[in-house]
């Protein structure tokens, strides 16, 4: 089987090329596994990887033209030969480690983190059980970053565009029934980028390995502040 | 050459847990803290943890931290530290509700409560029927802990170096920690970060074994550095396996799954656990489980082609249950194993899982050591927490639901140790180049050229080697074997070499400096387990198979000087309640 990565090391390399190698598949592998075999081979290859069953979201890559975790999708749903590239947009540091900075820094910007002016019960704050559900699809996210790297509003805007990830972030304590700082954070996402310039596109739902639907949370925002009468 | 360097109150080691958790009691204080991973913090192995964490809340049955400790020393196979023991068992209850206000998603009951789910190992009044004290969001609890842990980080503006490589210790002249040498990822260059007191929060070290639930990230690094500085390394002979791995992959499935009703079937179809455990049946102890699975496949009663593994049947809980409570499960079984457990069982097999031992330590996550006869020391400076360090609370097997009960209170209270450590010892002490040159020494060793052992096959043979030798059941025949060659593959590793000497993001060179880290914690594990001549917990000899009392009811500690072993006694005095006396282990 014949796959294509993209190389590059600032070191020796003066621009990016695309090198083939020969990997043998076997049943269930994963591309991670592929990559892990080029490593084998070629042990100047790098690529970020750690869990190994979708969960850290450390190894997000290109693969042929499609963002997805290589740890979790398996080689045959990949037509041949397999061309693997970095993530979109971003800054190559070598071969297919990103720099993923922004991406994190927008992260931090929606404050991701519950914020609670009451006093503290002693025990346990209540939330219901349907409350607790409105939770759902939204704190599984693992932060990979597939689906702001595939969103072309993002390629556009990077600084000013919070992208996928953060805002489904955002609304998941928006969503929460204990956070208690709805209207700081619909303030802090007024303007004409910071949300509003998702126009729809729906590729970060196309490509989310866990199965989440940002777009759908970025609506959700939009409704709250409809109401809100923002 | 001049290294870069950074001043802060306290450094720690991994972000984790146990390192995040301690992070944010520090920065909360306004102490200034730098926390070191060589990963970004939520890509830390804690992210992985599925079935949840042990508290007494009693929010579904009866319970309280008392059941929580007997069961707990009983799980440890009478090795663990009761005192250590007791106040963890005490502390997890307000340590899960301050984890539910910093936002964790807990699932939930009906009245508004946290969801709390059985485990192994668990009950009520003393060894009664089954308790619930597992407090689950999902099965993702690890990952939704972590994330808050590291959110409540940023509120907290924690200084982070992330994808940074510990390298290692570094002292003052009088021999005190003083901070680390560290390895920025991307740049390839070192810096140099002083501070007061340093924390080691660096996870398991599933790595030394083939077949493992850990991360490719989990090699030990800061046992192997505290191994290097001198200290010991405590109960290092256990080590869990995980009975349900995915079968030839070793990807977790949570003991939840048995918790909320699934159980193990050989071939047959037979419920077999039922034969080792008749109380208890799947949800014993992981240690009995995982021998109960080893043997029915050692005695041909093993599903599959080749006879390797067993099933894990869930069918019967429902599409409903599986996809509330066990949703994760489902997702991976699909697409590690090609079953999908709403229709079919899942094979597994037992998997590398949790280090039982580690860096010593008090309650108070400070590293301490022998002196003398009988008393011990503690290490000024430095502190362990986390699957890194021994308190000891699990003893020789570890229950489900207390790692992740581990990390949080043993890293909070490490924390709150420093605030007051940093404050009595305000002056930072300076590094002795020496031991700056000693730290560098580890990277620059890989410069050297020439033909030499390829690093990544050492890694290869070395874990293999473990895997062959110091599994789930061991003699002393297997175990000597194992012993010489894994002292070859420790003399070959002086010739390893690498070919790739670039420095940025090289990945290479920083999977050579986990190496050497494999090597040092792997010998640990092999040494303990061949001088330790009993059955206990997860340590099980076919050549000697009874627990005894008499002559090792002991904590063994490994040091890596000429592989030498120690002993210090076990605490069996609680801080406020009766003693557990030892007791014939049956579940």
């Amino acid at each position: 089987m014949k796959i294509s990565v993209y190389r590059y090391n600032p070191d020796t390399d003066q621009k990016p090329r695309m090198q083939d190698y020969e990997v043998r598949p076997f049943q269930g592998m994963m591309l991670r596994d592929a990559l892990l075999e080029i490593k084998k081979q070629d042990e100047s290859f790098a690529f970020r990887h750690s869990c190994g069953e979708g969960v850290c979201g450390s190894d997000g890559v290109n693969a042929n033209g499609k963002n997805c975790l290589a740890c979790v999708t398996p080689i045959t749903e990949l037509s041949q030969p397999i061309v693997v590239r970095p993530f979109p947009g971003r800054p190559v540091i070598r071969d297919l480690v990103v720099d993923m900075t922004q991406f994190y820094e927008h992260y931090r910007a929606v404050k991701p983190y519950l914020v609670r002016t009451d006093p503290l019960p002693e025990q346990e704050i209540l939330q219901s059980p349907e409350d607790r559900d409105k939770l759902d699809g939204l704190y599984e996210c693992i932060l990979c970053g597939c689906c702001s790297t595939a969103c072309p509003s993002f390629w556009w805007n990077p600084e000013k565009f919070h992208g996928p990830a953060a805002l489904l972030q955002a609304w998941r304590f928006l969503a929460d029934t204990r956070d208690q700082a709805t209207e700081e954070r619909l303030d802090a996402l007024e303007g004409p980028y910071k949300l509003f310039r998702c126009h729809t596109i729906m590729n970060c739902v196309d490509v989310c390995p866990k199965g989440l639907n940002p777009t759908a949370a970025i609506g959700l925002i939009k409704d709250l502040m409809l109401e809100k009468g923002f | 050459m001049s290294i870069p360097s950074r001043h802060f109150d306290a450094l720690i080691i991994g972000a984790g847990g146990a390192g995040l958790n301690a992070a944010l009691q520090l920065a909360s204080a306004d102490v200034r803290v730098a926390v070191v991973s060589k990963v970004f913090p939520t890509r830390s192995h804690t992210v992985a943890a599925q079935g949840g964490v042990n508290a007494a809340l009693a929010n579904v049955l009866p319970d309280n931290w008392h059941w929580h400790m007997f069961d707990t020393v009983k799980g440890s196979d009478y090795l663990g530290d009761q005192d250590a023991i007791e106040f963890m068992c005490r502390e997890a209850i307000p340590t899960v509700y301050e984890l539910e206000h910093a936002g964790v998603p807990f699932s939930r009951l009906d009245n508004g409560k946290i969801y709390q789910r059985a485990f192994g190992g668990q009950s009520q009044d003393f060894g009664g029927d089954q308790a619930a004290r597992t407090c689950a969001a999902a099965d993702r609890t690890g990952h939704a802990i972590l994330h808050t842990l590291y959110q409540q980080n940023i509120r907290a503006r924690t200084h982070f170096f992330d994808e940074f490589f510990a390298l290692d210790l570094v002292r003052d002249k009088d021999g005190i920690i003083s901070g680390a040498l560290v390895l920025e990822i991307e740049t390839g260059e070192p810096l140099l970060i002083e501070a007061k007191a340093t924390l080691l929060a660096t996870g398991g070290c599933g790595q030394v074994f083939r077949t493992t639930s850990n991360a490719h990230i989990n090699t030990g690094d800061g046992c192997a550095m505290a191994l290097r500085a001198g200290i010991p390394l405590m109960d290092m002979e256990f080590y869990q396996f995980h009975p349900t791995g995915i079968a030839g992959k070793g990807m977790l499935i949570t003991e939840g799954v048995r918790g909320e009703g699934g159980f193990l079937v050989n071939k047959d179809g037979e419920r077999f656990m039922e034969r080792y455990a008749p109380r208890a049946k799947d949800l014993a102890s992981r240690d009995v489980v995982a021998r109960s699975i080893v043997t029915e496949v050692k005695e041909g009663r093993g599903a599959g082609e080749n006879g390797d593994y067993i099933l894990l049947k869930l069918d019967h809980l429902g599409a409903e249950v599986i996809d509330k409570r066990l949703p994760g499960i489902r997702e991976s079984s699909r697409i590690f194993a090609g079953a999908d457990p709403i229709r079919e069982p899942i094979p597994v097999f037992p998997t590398a899982h949790y280090a039982m031992g580690g860096i010593p330590t008090d309650r108070f996550g400070r590293v301490v050591v022998p002196v003398g006869s009988g008393s011990e020391q503690v290490v000024a400076g430095l502190y362990a927490a986390g699957e890194c360090a021994c308190a000891s609370v699990h003893g020789a097997n570890r229950l489900g639901g207390n790692s992740l009960l581990d990390i949080l209170v043993f890293g909070r209270l490490a924390g709150k140790d420093i605030i007051d450590f940093v404050r009595e010892n305000p002056y930072q002490r300076s590094v002795d180049p020496a031991s700056l040159d000693e730290a560098m020494g580890r990277l620059t060793r890989w410069d050297q050229k020439g033909s030499g052992v390829p690093a990544h096959q050492l890694r290869a043979e070395f874990r293999k080697c473990m895997e062959d030798h110091a599994g789930v059941f061991r003699t002393e025949e297997i175990m000597t074997e194992g012993y010489q060659r894994l002292c070859e593959l420790r003399e070959q590793f002086k010739d390893a070499r690498l070919t790739d000497h670039s420095k940025v993001f090289n990945t290479a060179r920083i999977e050579a400096l986990e190496l050497q880290n494999l090597i040092d914690v792997g010998l640990s594990i092999a040494v303990s387990a061949l001088h330790r001549k009993e059955s206990r917990g997860a340590h099980s000899r076919p050549d000697y198979p009874n627990r005894d009392d008499v002559h090792w009811m002991k904590h063994s500690l490994y040091y890596r000087e000429a592989d030498r072993m120690d002993y210090k006694p076990v605490r069996t005095k609680p801080l406020t309640v009766e003693s557990f006396p030892p007791k014939e282990r049956v579940y």
